[in-house]
């Protein structure tokens, strides 16, 4: 028997939000008996953190369909279980299981888990453990799943790099096919060598890094002498780059949980890449170049996407939407075809240069008409040129004062704290931007009832930016900015009273900081925060700072390393970083450089409608910027009930 | 293009001409699903189905759903009801195929009419439900079922998310028997049912707040120290107006429409 359901189901009724662990959502996909004994490789997909915020995660959801689609994989998914089931698997010896067979974890072939952000680490090794998978790597043999690591976090892996057997750098859609048929090929030729001989094949796969095939020595002042490949490993692993967006329109018919979420809509990813050069940004950098999906490409993923899953909401997704080269056509496009149907549409990161009123109303036009939301991500206009996010407050008050005449009633505003070089002063700056929003908003809808929500994140150093070698701010310093500038936005009664203001105090960011830019010594750290029982560390009601601070000390005491020296201490240009043998494409020179030039409050542009600057990308992934206008056009679709067809003879 | 001006209604949706009752079943795992789970894959299996819903208006469309008392999460239904508002009229057969197949497996369209005053809540008094309780002889709870049914009354508590409430069971039980389970398939689970598995059957009249299988165990309890040794599971197996004879009259009445499952 494979299914664990039997044994799980008697303990559904003890825990909260059990409709979570049931699966059964429309379009999952569920293999029977004879497919999964007829598939040679079969993947657990998971997503290492709660249902609600997995089940959205569209890069799950486009390997999911990817490897179903193959006839030689297939795929189930699993996310992390809250700590009241775990201790009743625990109790009554039910394993880690998928929720689309309930099958355990530990009979895949490959568990393949997308890091997103650092601070789901120790939910992997719940999962290794309620599997029966050994923690470390070194136990492993060859009856257990292969454990891969992707997803953004797995540019510096290396504080995982005990727990997971291969990483994959970069675009998933292909390499987990060069995966499916390394393990495939092995399996079929009866498993020669062992697991040892599928690390080294998959230690030569394009994209996928085997951190056990490579030695790391460390110097008398603590930093890394040397990363050694053995083996015939590559010395450098470069990431994947999918050329043609186009060509993977995934996902085509997106999961519809039963269960609530946090993200209720269709989303569709118009391109991938952003070059706007905002130097703390990871994303922005590691995803380069841009790629654009055609007009015509959207408008089928829309319209499949819309029809397969009944979702109301359409999310434009990208990292910056506005900047769609024929943004303007897509968002007619759909809005005309949509019309009248309450279907709405989405752009969830716009940036205020690249926003205008046209665009706000077109997205409204079928739906609702909520908040609109900008990150000017700095409050001065000389921390914005450090970080060179280059939107001007002029710009952000032009916006805001068209949006407030056409009957909005609301902007949020998103920051953050403890960037470089920052004083009191840049963050004290918010305060006024927020109480100039404010008036612009009531001068321009002629009433008081407007609102302005200032969000603002503690900023962690990541690797591959420009910002890779600076120094994070301690939270002491965090939370002491943002009192006072809770107190300057409450200095001025009259505005400040429509001002919200919400933020987290600097604790988890300093942890992050830690994970992110850690080197394989941090894994002990992880593992013993874990032992203490460190889960969720994402979700301020599970995370404990101490119980981080307090392991760090133990673990890397000894060691003669600290969590400040992971953190709060600069880099020099020599020193070896702990991803430096792992190749996103950027140049470390330019990335240097642009170091150098945000100390200086210079600026870069956007290669997209200037002259390249060499960061590097282009030339490493052989693929350059994909930008419209493609020449095609969104099918005009003007059907009277856009989602489910004809099917009660409309007319 | 109509561009929405401040007190305007944003969305001059078209009207209702027609409602339809209908009703469903939860069952096998999706009986963990709560309201608001069924009421969201409702809402998308209406679009998805191209069923033309009417809509409220304002600046957040709903689409034009009306429940009647949900079953509880964990508890599986044969006996669900909803009333859907409809911009232009629609065969309610058509529609109990359409929505069937644009739902999950495990929340099952049963049947569908056009409806008819007076309301669905008018129609509705009672609830009949099997619980099943694996591990439990039949003879110890025969037992426990006459000891409860010998009380007057039997006060147990609950805690709910608005504080401790008191609610007295055997007021609101109108008929409780038990059977043992023969073969067949488990109601709950669609799944095998444990053999030897004694079934309770009650009949529990609409109260404030709703008398649930778990409260009519904790009674069992009170009276009778009956603790099942695993979690019972329960269906509700019909909803409506009690008669003299303690039985439930079909609350969709004679209009009736047999999906094609």
């Amino acid at each position: 028997m494979t299914s664990v359901f039997p044994d799980l189901e008697p303990l559904l009724p003890r825990v909260s939000k059990p409709v979570q662990y049931v699966g059964g959502e429309l379009n999952a996909q569920v293999a029977d008996e004879d497919e999964w004994d007829a598939t040679p490789v079969r993947w657990a997909l998971m997503y290492p953190d709660a249902y609600e915020v997995g089940l959205p995660n569209q890069g799950v959801m486009i390997l999911y369909e990817v490897l179903n689609e193959r006839p030689d994989a297939l795929a189930e998914r699993c996310y992390a279980v809250w700590p009241d089931l775990e201790a009743l698997m625990r109790e009554h010896r039910v394993p880690a299981f998928t929720v689309d067979g309930h099958r355990p974890v530990g009979d895949f072939d490959v568990l393949g888990v997308s890091f997103s952000t650092e601070l789901g680490y120790t939910n992997l090794l719940t999962t290794l453990d309620l599997a029966g998978v050994p923690l470390h790597t070194a136990d492993r043999d060859e009856t257990h799943p292969v454990v891969l690591m992707g997803g953004h976090a797995a540019f510096n892996p290396e504080p995982m790099a005990d727990f997971v057997d291969v990483v994959a750098l970069g675009d998933g859609e292909e390499v987990v096919g060069d995966i499916t048929d390394v393990v495939r090929e092995w399996k079929a030729e009866g498993r020669p060598g062992g697991r040892a001989e599928l690390l080294d094949r998959l230690a030569i796969t394009d994209g996928c890094y085997v951190p056990a095939r490579y030695e790391v020595s460390y110097g008398d002042d603590g930093g890394i002498a040397a990363v050694e490949p053995v083996g015939g490993a590559p010395r450098s692993v470069q990431k994947r780059t999918t050329r043609d967006l186009d060509e993977w329109p995934y996902p085509k018919a997106p999961l519809v949980p039963l269960a609530e979420t946090v993200h209720e809509r269709a989303s569709v990813e118009i391109f991938r890449g952003c070059t706007r050069g905002c130097r703390f940004c990871q994303a922005g950098m590691i995803t380069r170049p841009v790629r654009e999906r055609s007009l015509q490409g959207i408008g089928e993923m829309v319209d499949s996407a819309v029809r397969a899953s009944g979702f109301d909401e359409v999310g434009l997704l990208s990292l910056s939407s506005a900047d769609h080269s024929e943004i303007a056509e897509i968002t007619k496009g759909l809005a005309d075809r949509y019309e009248g149907s309450n279907t709405s549409l989405s752009l969830p990161s716009t940036r205020v240069d690249a926003f205008n009123i046209d665009l706000a109303n077109e997205i409204s036009r079928n739906g609702r008409r909520s908040g609109l939301t900008f990150a000017p991500e700095g409050g001065s206009e000389r921390i914005r040129r450090v970080i060179n996010k280059m939107v001007s407050e002029e710009d952000l008050i032009r916006t805001v004062s068209e949006a407030f005449a056409q009957g909005w009633r609301q902007v949020k505003l998103y920051f953050m704290c403890g960037l470089p070089t920052e004083e009191d002063e840049d963050v004290l700056e918010i305060a006024g931007m927020a109480h100039r929003v404010i008036k612009a908003g009531r001068a321009a809808s002629g009433h008081n009832d407007v609102r302005c929500t200032i969000s603002i994140g503690g900023f962690v150093p990541k690797p591959h930016t420009p910002f890779q070698w600076a120094a994070q701010a301690h939270p002491d310093v965090v939370d002491e900015r943002l009192r006072k500038l809770r107190e300057a936005v409450n200095s001025d009664r009259r505005l400040g009273r429509n001002v919200g203001m919400r933020y987290h105090d600097g604790k988890p960011s300093l942890i992050e900081g830690l994970l992110a830019r850690g080197d394989r010594r941090v894994g002990r750290v992880v593992e013993r925060v874990w032992r203490e029982g460190g889960r969720f560390d994402g979700w301020s009601e599970h995370f404990s700072f101490e119980r981080w601070t307090e392991s760090a000390e133990a673990e890397l005491g000894p060691l003669g390393v600290s969590l400040d020296w992971f953190t709060t201490r600069e880099r020099d240009r020599d020193e070896v970083l702990p991803w430096d043998h792992l190749d996103s494409g950027l140049e470390r020179d330019w990335l240097w450089d642009d170091w150098q030039e945000a100390l200086a409050g210079g600026e870069q542009d956007d290669c997209r409608w200037t002259p390249c600057f060499d960061c590097g990308v282009c030339p490493s992934t052989g693929q350059d910027i994909q930008v419209g206008p493609s020449g095609t056009q969104l099918i005009p679709l003007t059907v009277a009930n856009p989602v489910g067809g004809n099917r009660f003879g409309s007319a | 293009m109509a561009r929405v001006r401040p007190g305007e209604a944003a969305n001059p949706a078209p009207p209702t001409v027609q409602r339809i009752r209908v009703r469903f079943a939860k069952r096998g795992r999706l009986r963990f699903l709560s309201h608001r789970d069924i009421a969201r894959a409702f809402e998308r299996a209406v679009r998805r189905a191209g069923v033309p819903v009417s809509h409220s208006h304002g600046f957040s469309p709903h689409p034009r759903l009306s429940w009647i008392g949900a079953a509880p999460t964990g508890a599986a239904s044969e006996a669900e009801y909803l009333e859907i508002g409809l911009t232009r009229e629609v065969d309610p057969a058509e529609l109990v195929e359409a929505l069937d197949r644009a739902l999950p497996s495990g929340l099952d369209v049963l049947e569908a009419v056009v409806a008819t005053p007076p309301a669905l809540a008018d129609r509705i008094d009672a609830v009949r439900w099997a619980i099943e309780l694996p591990g439990v002889a039949e003879g110890e709870l025969r037992t426990a079922v006459d000891a409860l049914l010998a009380e007057e009354s039997v006060v147990i508590e609950r805690v709910t998310p608005s504080g401790r409430k008191q609610i007295d069971v055997r007021k609101a039980l109108v008929k409780a028997t038990v059977v043992t389970a023969s073969n067949g398939p488990g109601l709950a689970t669609g799944t095998a049912a444990v053999a030897g598995c004694a079934i309770l059957t009650a009949v529990v009249r609409q109260t404030t707040p709703a008398v649930r299988p778990d409260d009519v165990l904790g009674a069992l309890d009170v009276v009778a120290g009956l603790t099942p040794p695993v979690p019972a599971r329960a269906t509700r197996m019909a909803q409506g107006l009690l008669d003299d004879s303690g039985d439930l009259a079909d609350p969709l009445g004679t209009d009736r429409v047999t999906a094609q499952v």
